[in-house]
């Protein structure tokens, strides 16, 4: 029961961290909430573009070849996260680490093989 | 420092030298993972070869390259098979084998055995028969291309891993695997509106029965201390637990997680819709591979690596399979479109499936290892006449488009009353032994009102059943009108009639001679083997 006990405890720390976190976000909302002066007008209602007035609605569309070269850019993302810890423990892992990230950079390289041929690459 | 942290986790497999301590990398039996390199193998070098043909590519290449592959996978898990199984002779292929029986492989993530060996080759069925309905569907619908065949393979590559998992991260890989790849599966038909909800449906609700399986792992683990089925069958074995509220949160997630994937009442939802949007070649492949590798992680956190423990996870899956048994064959008769019918007896079908899980005897892994076969090729073989019968469009699945089919194609009626039939579990047909051991099973485990409520809902589903061939016979234009069946006949083209073929085919042959299938299924067995972590040059024994 006691080790079961202490488990639970050291949540506590957790707890009290998200505690203070919420406490002191809505705190410091509430304290400008109850200070600052409210004047309204139109124009602070309107989406802030950088100072622009804005222009169409907010939900427009974008364009779609965006979208392939957002995934592209996820691929080799996702490929550099997993090579920096690996490269940093090189030596530790040996030839063993060196073959497995070579399959894993080949198993992306064949996916880019693929973009490339499929013509994603070329903005047309 | 980060090494010796690093050390500890792994101290059997790390030599020091030079203040550097070298991880050696688990010793791999690729013999063993054969199977799985070549679907993923040939799904990767299919998916790169095509992109540098020239043109278009010949007619049913990717058909037949997908089916060689997934034959080739199939024939390569059967030395395993009779190394697992201790056979001395393979055919005419003297076997002198040095080492025989179940074992585990690339550090104790991989488990081969009987069951894991049967459900690859299920799945490699299943993949075939999906790939020859696939042919002319996509070159009907305009959407030729290897895609559809590189993700049906790859899919199966993470159902093989989940049959293989030895392990619940090789587990959650495997499901991951398989279901994104069948997400795109479902919404691949892009000039469909029911195809991308069906893919969009599908993604949401299987991204959170993934969060639920993950979570119930985490818990699992918090419980257990390990995440390898042998250590927790080990530890489950040793120690009685007396907080157990973390072992059996984990456990019911991770029940949520699976029984979400072969679509058990209650976490059915998403099923009929789904199965009914998606391209009809993908759903037989959804109902098909999709339920066979969930069913395999069913047997192996539960029936193998939980056994001991049955007595807390064994009501849960009682009342799952109630349920998804009467609700499945009650909801499917008020349907009157065929592949929602087909999706909800296919619901119906995950409960007979349960209940031989349920069990948690060895009479309840054959009765589900020989379901789950012969489901297969029912419901590969029921779709695959829907898949022809919804014409161009995929949109032709109500009841009355049925009408006349007796008429203007024999054949092919025949085959869908035949397959109709078999899922009723009409005597003579492989459906009828599947009923019959999975029913027998939960008996004997002295679930009599289970196997009551069994037989109840095959009754009620035979009504469902009948009620599609009654649509067959039923005259397709107005009374006196001869000709209007006639015109209304479908082409069945080579493909997906040899794939429909093969179905009624195995469906009848299994029905007559049951023992074929089920000296197999016999042998199925999942095995706990724990890996021999090589020996150690140091004189610490395995951390953690």
């Amino acid at each position: 029961m006691t080790e079961y006990s202490d488990f639970v405890r050291q949540y506590l720390t957790v707890v009290i961290f998200a505690g203070v976190g919420i406490g002191l976000g809505a705190g410091l909302l509430g304290i400008g909430k109850i200070f600052r002066p409210t004047r309204p007008q139109e124009q602070k209602y309107l989406v802030y573009e950088s100072g622009v007035d804005p222009v169409g609605t907010g939900w427009s569309q974008s364009q779609i070849r965006y979208y392939i070269y957002a995934l592209l850019f996820v691929m080799f993302d996702v490929e550099a996260v997993f090579m920096f810890p690996w490269a940093t423990q090189l030596e530790v892992y040996g030839v063993f680490g060196l073959v497995e990230m070579l399959i894993f950079v080949a198993i992306l390289a064949l996916g880019l093989l693929y973009a490339w041929r499929k013509k994603v690459l070329q903005w047309a | 420092m980060i090494a010796s942290v690093f050390a500890q986790v792994n101290v059997t497999s790390a030599t020091t030298e030079n203040g550097i301590v070298h991880v050696a990398g688990p010793s791999i039996d690729w013999l063993a993972l054969l199977p799985l390199l070549i679907l993923l193998v040939g799904a990767l070098l299919t998916l790169t070869f095509s992109s540098f043909l020239k043109g278009r590519a010949p007619k049913g290449l990717f058909t037949w390259t997908t089916v060689a592959i997934a034959v080739g996978a199939a024939i390569s898990a059967v030395p395993m098979w009779a190394r697992v199984q201790g056979w001395n002779s393979l055919m005419w292929w003297n076997l002198d084998q040095a080492q025989t029986g179940p074992f585990s492989t690339a550090g104790g993530a991989v488990g081969i055995d009987g069951f894991s060996l049967f459900i690859t080759v299920v799945l490699c069925i299943g993949v075939v028969l999906a790939a020859l309905l696939a042919d002319d569907f996509l070159r009907r619908e305009s959407m030729s291309g290897p895609e559809f065949y590189v993700l049906l393979l790859l899919s199966a590559v993470g159902g093989v891993i989940m049959a293989m998992s030895n392990d619940l991260i090789v587990l959650f890989i495997g499901l991951e695997t398989l279901s994104i790849a069948v997400y795109v599966l479902a919404g691949m038909n892009l000039r469909r509106v029911q195809s991308q909800e069906s893919g969009l449906k599908y993604f949401i609700l299987g991204a959170f029965s993934s969060a639920f399986l993950l979570y119930g792992i985490a818990m699992l683990y918090g419980a257990t201390g390990s995440t390898n089925f042998v250590d927790i069958r080990e530890f489950m074995a040793s120690v009685v637990p007396i907080h157990n509220g973390l072992l059996l949160m984990g456990l019911v997630l991770v029940l949520v997680g699976l029984a979400f994937k072969i679509s058990a009442v209650p976490f059915h939802a998403w099923s009929p819709d789904v199965y009914d949007g998606a391209p009809t070649p993908a759903t037989a492949w959804m109902a098909a591979g999709v339920k066979a590798a969930a069913v395999a992680g069913l047997v192996r956190v539960f029936m193998l690596t939980f056994s001991n423990y049955a007595s807390t996870w064994k009501p849960i899956m009682y009342v799952l399979a109630i349920l998804s048994m009467v609700l499945g064959a009650a909801l499917a008769i008020v349907q009157s479109n065929v592949k929602r019918m087909l999706a909800y007896s296919s619901i119906s079908h995950a409960g007979f499936i349960l209940m031989a899980i349920q069990a948690n005897s060895g009479n309840g892994i054959t009765a589900a290892a020989f379901y789950v076969a012969v489901y297969t090729f029912m419901v590969a073989g029921s779709f695959g006449v829907a898949t022809i019968v919804g014409r161009k469009g995929d949109g032709n699945h109500e009841l009355s488009d049925y009408q006349g089919l007796v008429r203007s194609n024999p054949w092919l009626a025949g085959s869908f009353i035949l397959l109709l039939l078999a899922q009723a579990g009409v005597p003579f047909t492989a459906g009828f032994f599947a009923k019959f051991l999975a029913i027998t099973a939960a008996a004997d485990a002295h679930a009599v009102p289970l196997a009551l409520v069994a037989m109840v809902s095959a009754v009620i589903s035979a009504f469902l059943y009948l009620r599609i061939i009654v649509a067959m016979f039923m005259s397709g234009g107005d009374d006196g009108v001869e000709d209007v069946p006639r015109a209304n006949r479908v082409r069945v083209p080579m493909a997906a009639g040899l794939a429909i073929g093969i179905c009624v085919v195995v469906s009848v042959v299994y029905g007559l001679f049951p023992d074929l299938l089920l000296h197999n299924a016999r042998a199925a067995t999942p095995a706990a083997v724990q890996f021999e972590r090589p020996a150690t040059t140091g004189s610490t024994t395995a951390g953690g």
